[in-house]
């Protein structure tokens, strides 16, 4: 007993000593270099003001930030529509179809997200494998012109992060006890009712995390528009990038990112008081 | 009783090739207590998510209120369950789990508003309509369970053992609750349970069910008093098996040798001489004397002319109210007998290593052919 207990300790202290040094204290950090001023040969200067703050309203920002949250948002959503069905599936399956299915989720964390998307550019540019094969088939005349577009960032997006939205989910539902669907059809209710009253209510746990998981990177990910959309777009994640190695406004990028956490936060916490309002709690 | 509300003729069904239910034909009155009776595995809970609409059947057919339910969903059936688990809806409080059947009916606010409160009352519940199921007792949930399900005024409520997870005083006391409120509602209670005791005590009408049929269809009396086989009479509660043969066939009676003791018996059944019989009885039915009692007092001897076989006392346990006393006989057979305490004598208990003398009261005996 007693062992086990100084082993919990060490360990519990071991991932909190982890915790604080590599995430609590770069953050402060980073808070801290983002309300201070820029200074052209030290990169800061310990003078505090909100100057980074007031330059995220300048409107060539603002553009640029409202575009990324609306590309980070889309991206969510489209990633929660393929991924709760394919979720649900997988969690339904018996045992052995649903390992594989996962099994397949999983493969493309074995190789490098850099190099994926090299590869998505094979698949999308103009004389890639999607062109080559859409003009075989007789779908199209021409090739469509994907890349250094939007939306090959769009698809590099959504194809680098569903399986961060499916893992969640799949948790979720496969913890979704089955005879509570029963108990609401066999209160009246139909498939669809049951689904809206019940199954998304009892999952919204995994679908928060799905969203947050998703959300976040796809506004930080700056590689994927990098190589995707060419130099041509700017996106938030692209914009603290530029800040701190190209602009060298420490300020700025910081301010930025700091920001953009905030809003993540604002929106979690509304969605928590608004669970508390209804009388539910829900364990994460 | 008036009509039928649910016929069920002929309902087959397997799982992976595993048979569940063969055969299956019963009909079930309108407003009875039925209780669907076997261990687990013998497809009792089967025939009651065929009746939900959870399950389909292979072959036959199922009417509600004279209509075809095959192929109706749950949604669309007059029929709502209790389930085993209670399957309350967790992100809801007491109060929207008892209205959600009535409100995904449309009812109107105010309609819902009323009702829920009546079946709060009913159960006894109106304390806790807005505490979430996870902050109740299991006795609570389970009231949550049934007021929900009775709410929507079904024509058929379905309990799929919703005991079983109760402790013994308040499984006790939710039988007598269940079967007042199915007197005062007036609705069909289907029963799913394995415990005998749970079964008598509630049912109008029990069936006894083993690998997917039913063995025997009567009154909570007649399966426990005239139980159609033995595996029907060692199903429901203890009972003693003693082996014999059929002697001789008297005008109303059978003379037999029982044990290697001739007696006589009594039997509706049709027996030939020599037949191979079991003779079944209660523990509560036997009638036990000391030997030396009886020798030293003729009239307890004459009386007890018909205590015929003979054993000797293994051991006994304290009951309370009653005793219960292993005897093993001369033949080697060992058998249990349940007695209660004579008020007047004290002395009236048994040793072990006492010789007795162990009868049974006339006509308390089921006599079956041999099933082995």
């Amino acid at each position: 007993m007693k062992d086990s207990l100084i082993f919990r300790r060490l360990v519990i202290s071991g991932i909190l000593g982890w915790i604080a040094l590599f995430g609590a204290i770069p953050v402060l950090l980073l808070t801290g270099v983002s309300f201070l001023q820029r200074h052209p040969s030290d990169l800061i200067e310990a003078v505090f003001s909100m100057e980074s703050y007031a330059r995220l309203s300048d409107p060539a920002i603002g553009s640029m930030l409202f575009k990324s949250i609306m590309m980070a948002t889309m991206a969510t959503l489209l990633c929660l529509l393929i991924g709760y069905p394919f979720a649900y599936i997988v969690a339904r399956a018996n045992k052995c179809h649903a390992r594989t299915m996962l099994l397949f989720v999983m493969i493309p964390f074995w190789t490098n997200t850099l190099i994926r998307t090299y590869a998505l550019v094979a698949v999308l540019k103009a004389d890639g494998f999607l062109n080559t094969a859409l003009i075989f088939l007789g779908i199209i005349d021409a090739p469509l012109k994907i890349m250094y577009t939007q939306t090959a960032v769009f698809i590099g997006l959504i194809y680098t992060l569903l399986p961060f939205m499916v893992l969640p989910l799949y948790a979720a539902i496969e913890k979704l006890d089955h005879r509570l669907l029963e108990a609401s059809r066999d209160l009246g209710a139909s498939r669809w009712t049951t689904f809206k009253k019940i199954t998304i209510p009892l999952t919204m746990p995994g679908i928060v995390s799905g969203c947050m998981l998703v959300f976040l990177p796809a506004l930080g990910m700056f590689y994927i528009p990098d190589i995707l959309g060419g130099a041509r777009t700017m996106f938030l994640g692209n914009f603290v990038r530029d800040q701190f190695l190209i602009a060298r406004d420490l300020p700025m990028g910081a301010a930025s990112s700091i920001a953009m956490t905030s809003l993540m936060g604002i929106m979690l916490l509304i969605y928590y008081r608004n669970l508390r309002r209804s009388g539910r709690t829900v364990r994460l | 009783m008036g009509h039928n509300v649910i016929d069920i003729a002929g309902i087959s069904k397997s799982f992976d090739g595993e048979v569940a239910l063969e055969c299956f034909t019963l009909s079930i009155a309108d407003g009875e207590f039925l209780t669907l009776l076997g261990p687990s595995g013998c497809g009792k809970t089967t025939i009651l998510r065929i009746i939900g609409g959870f399950e389909e059947h292979d072959s036959g057919e199922i009417r509600i209120d004279g209509q075809s339910a095959t192929n109706v969903p749950p949604e669309s059936r007059a029929v709502n369950t209790v389930f085993q688990s209670y399957a309350l809806f967790p992100h809801m409080d007491v109060y929207d789990n008892i209205a959600f059947g009535l409100h995904v009916a449309g009812k109107s606010t105010s309609e819902i508003c009323e009702a829920v409160q009546e079946a709060l009352k009913l159960v006894r519940l109106e304390k806790v309509k807005h505490k979430m199921p996870r902050e109740l007792s299991g006795g609570q949930q389970q009231r949550v369970a049934i007021a929900r399900a009775i709410v929507n005024k079904p024509r058929v409520l379905l309990l799929d053992e919703p005991l079983s997870a109760l402790d013994y005083r308040l499984r006790k006391q939710m039988q007598k609750e269940l079967k007042e409120l199915q007197r005062t509602l007036g609705i069909t209670f289907i029963l799913v349970t394995h415990d005998q005791e749970e079964a008598f005590t509630m049912s109008d009408r029990v069936v006894v069910m083993d690998h997917g049929r039913i063995v025997q269809v009567g009154s909570p009396r007649t399966i426990y008093e005239e139980p159609s086989n033995l595996y029907v009479a060692s199903f429901v509660g203890e009972i003693n098996v003693l082996d014999g043969v059929i002697k001789s066939r008297g005008e109303c009676n059978y003379v037999a040798e029982v044990e290697g003791v001739t007696v006589v018996v009594k039997s509706k059944r049709d027996f030939k001489e020599g037949d191979p019989i079991h003779l079944l009885l209660r523990p509560e039915d036997f009638r036990v004397e000391v030997m030396q009692d009886l020798e030293e007092s003729p009239t307890l001897a004459k009386k007890f002319a018909k205590a015929l076989l003979k054993g000797t006392v293994d051991r006994t346990y304290y009951k309370g109210a009653t005793y219960d006393v292993d005897i093993t006989l001369a033949d080697g057979k060992r058998i249990l007998v349940t007695e209660f305490f004579d008020e007047d004598s004290d002395s009236l208990y048994f040793n072990p290593g006492d010789r007795v003398a162990v009868g049974w009261f006339e006509g308390w005996e089921v006599v079956l052919p041999h099933e082995g």
